[in-house]
């Protein structure tokens, strides 16, 4: 947001302000690990903002050079720690696209349910933290609360509750155990009359509001410039996801299922529908406060909360899919599989935006090369732009809507 | 894929070295000479409209061990490649440029690529990532430094004969 000299909020207009550089971070707790900004600032006013990364570099990449594409896995899993089984399933679909290797019906359909509750949880640390950003305790809590079940979900599933390892070249690990599938219909079913919670504690808070609208306003140009993806690209009114506009491998995983981009529709400016009657509840969405404007921190915050509604229509059909799919969950490959000779690249849509992996193989069961593409490394070069000219307590605001994890960007 | 390919060997001749449309992902070779003009026609044509640059990564061909390098089908070289895909149409395409591991093979003196960061600003810090990791240097950057890696960091580790440093601030490195 610019600031005007009118403008009753920068009180500093009479008194004499010098320019200043102040460190932010790297153990500021609102910036989503160890990110450190240095912001140039005259008063309250922030003219520049330089990001420095690389604090959790864990050279990824390299190791990837020296280990078989199922020991690189676990890796994946500590790139976005939020969303593991998405890093899983990316790395594991390019495995697959090298070595051609197709999946039974049930694997596939057993993939849409674990990613997409990855995507749920990953969006409720996404939304909880961000109310931690503003300066609000509470929405972190019952975030973290529905969070829980998920892991213990997650747990059941394959023993880990951060790092799954679950999804892998060739499948899964495992089949989901006896009884599963009906305890994750009862955790739907008790989360969903918790989504208008949540639209309480922060969509509808007119304090969350006036510290979101209008605020870190970017444009759709601007956003496929920096290669902006994911919610931050839809926030922005880009209709583009790779659940519908990816490469066939990546969309078929898809196909049959009914859900929605969100975006806000050009001409009406409305959001699709979100389907909230159905979760027999009243409460309908909340409406677009008139102060938002398309491509702010509110709307970047909203698709996100829109996508957990669609995750969670994603997962019921899944779920029934699933139990009616014939085959097996997909055996992995073996350890030390031979790769041919190639090189495949492939994106995937994950909570945060595109996460793309390279995969280049001279023949050998090791990869010559990997390359994880991250998403919220291109979400957070665009700051810089965003952070110009606003006040400071905005850069908080900015930099969590971005909704970033340190962990991928460094690898 | 064959249309753009034609199109782009009537307008660039012979800065296209390349075309490989058999493998899993089609992929054109350019001369870094070309590779700004190819890359502004790619983001700025309408039929083609490459609008969103995915990633840029830095391949090093190169096998340590003698016995394998005698029997490798590649001379040591660098290779830069780039992901570029279009919104609005919704398709990809791989582009590679291929350099030297050191110009002119004197060692310690990193091959240059032309930097594409005036089209796509992602490329921003793709390439201080290339340049921090692989050691390529990407020319008329606005902030060719490391990124990851501390600025003071000896080497390029992303590269294949790449040797941990012994020490690094007093901190035993192997």
């Amino acid at each position: 947001m610019s600031t005007k000299v009118d403008d009753p909020r920068v009180i500093e207009f009479d008194v004499r302000t010098d320019e200043m550089l102040i460190n932010m971070g790297p153990q500021h707790p609102s910036t989503h690990g160890v990110l450190r900004l240095i912001l140039r600032t005259d008063g309250e006013i922030v003219s520049e903002v330089e990001p420095h990364l690389g604090y959790l570099h864990r050279c990824a990449e390299k190791i990837g050079e020296n280990l078989t594409p199922r020991q690189w896995v676990p890796y994946t899993d500590r790139m976005d720690y939020l969303a593991g089984m998405n890093m899983n399933l990316g790395w594991a679909l390019v495995v697959e696209k090298l070595l051609e290797h197709d999946l039974p019906e049930k694997a596939r359909h057993l993939r849409v349910v674990i990613s997409e509750m990855g995507r749920i949880a990953s969006h409720l640390v996404g939304m909880g933290a961000y109310g931690l950003d503003l300066g609000t305790f509470s929405p972190f809590l019952y975030a973290f609360r529905e969070r829980e079940k998920i892991l213990d979900l997650f747990e059941k599933a394959c023993g880990a509750r951060l790092t799954y390892s679950y999804l892998t070249p060739g499948g899964a690990t495992g089949d989901l155990p006896p009884g599963w599938v009906d305890e994750c219909r009862d955790f739907l079913a008790q989360f969903k009359p918790c989504i208008p919670e949540f639209h309480e504690l922060l969509t509808n808070n007119q304090i969350f509001i006036s510290r979101t609208a209008g605020i870190g306003v970017m444009s759709a140009a601007t956003a496929i410039n920096y290669g902006c993806t994911g919610p931050v690209l839809r926030g922005s009114g880009v209709p583009y996801d790779l659940r519908f506009n990816g490469e066939e491998r990546y969309t078929e995983m898809y196909e049959g299922y009914q859900f929605d981009v969100i975006v806000q529709d050009p001409e009406t400016g409305k959001y699709p529908d979100p389907h909230l009657k159905e979760f027999g509840d009243d409460l309908d969405y909340p409406e677009i406060p008139k102060e938002a404007i398309l491509g702010d921190c509110w709307h970047r915050f909203y698709v996100r909360m829109l996508e957990v509604v669609q995750a969670i229509r994603l997962v019921e059909q899944a779920l029934d899919k699933y139990e009616s799919a014939s085959g097996d969950w997909g055996q992995p490959i073996k350890l030390t599989q031979k790769l041919p000779k190639g090189e495949a690249y492939l994106e995937t849509e994950a909570p945060r935006g595109q996460m793309g992996f390279y995969l280049v193989s001279t023949g050998d069961s090791i990869p010559w090369r990997v390359r994880a593409r991250s998403s919220c490394f291109c979400n957070l070069s665009v700051t810089s732009e965003l952070c110009r000219g606003t006040l400071l307590a905005d850069v908080p605001a900015i930099v969590g809507s971005l909704d970033v994890v340190m962990g991928e960007i460094d690898r | 894929m064959s249309d753009l390919v034609s199109q782009l060997k009537e307008r660039f001749g012979d800065g296209i070295v390349d075309v490989n449309a058999e493998t899993i992902d089609d992929w054109i070779e350019v001369t870094p000479d070309v590779l700004l003009d190819v890359c502004e026609f790619l983001a700025g044509d309408s039929a083609i409209k490459l609008d969103m640059l995915n990633c840029i990564t830095a391949v090093d061909y190169l096998h340590t061990d003698p016995k394998k390098a005698a029997k490798a089908d590649f001379d040591p070289h660098m290779q830069v490649v780039y992901h570029l895909s279009s919104i609005e149409h919704k398709h990809t395409l791989v582009l590679k440029v291929k350099v030297d591991r050191w110009k002119n093979g004197e060692e310690g003196s990193l091959p240059e690529v032309p930097s594409v960061a005036g089209i796509w600003r992602t490329a921003d810090w793709h390439e201080r990532e290339v340049y921090d990791l692989s050691g390529v240097l990407f020319t008329d950057h606005p902030n060719m430094k490391r990124i990851l890696c501390p600025d003071d960091w000896v080497g390029y580790p992303l590269r294949k004969d790449y040797e941990m440093p012994l020490e690094y601030h007093g901190i035993r490195g192997r």
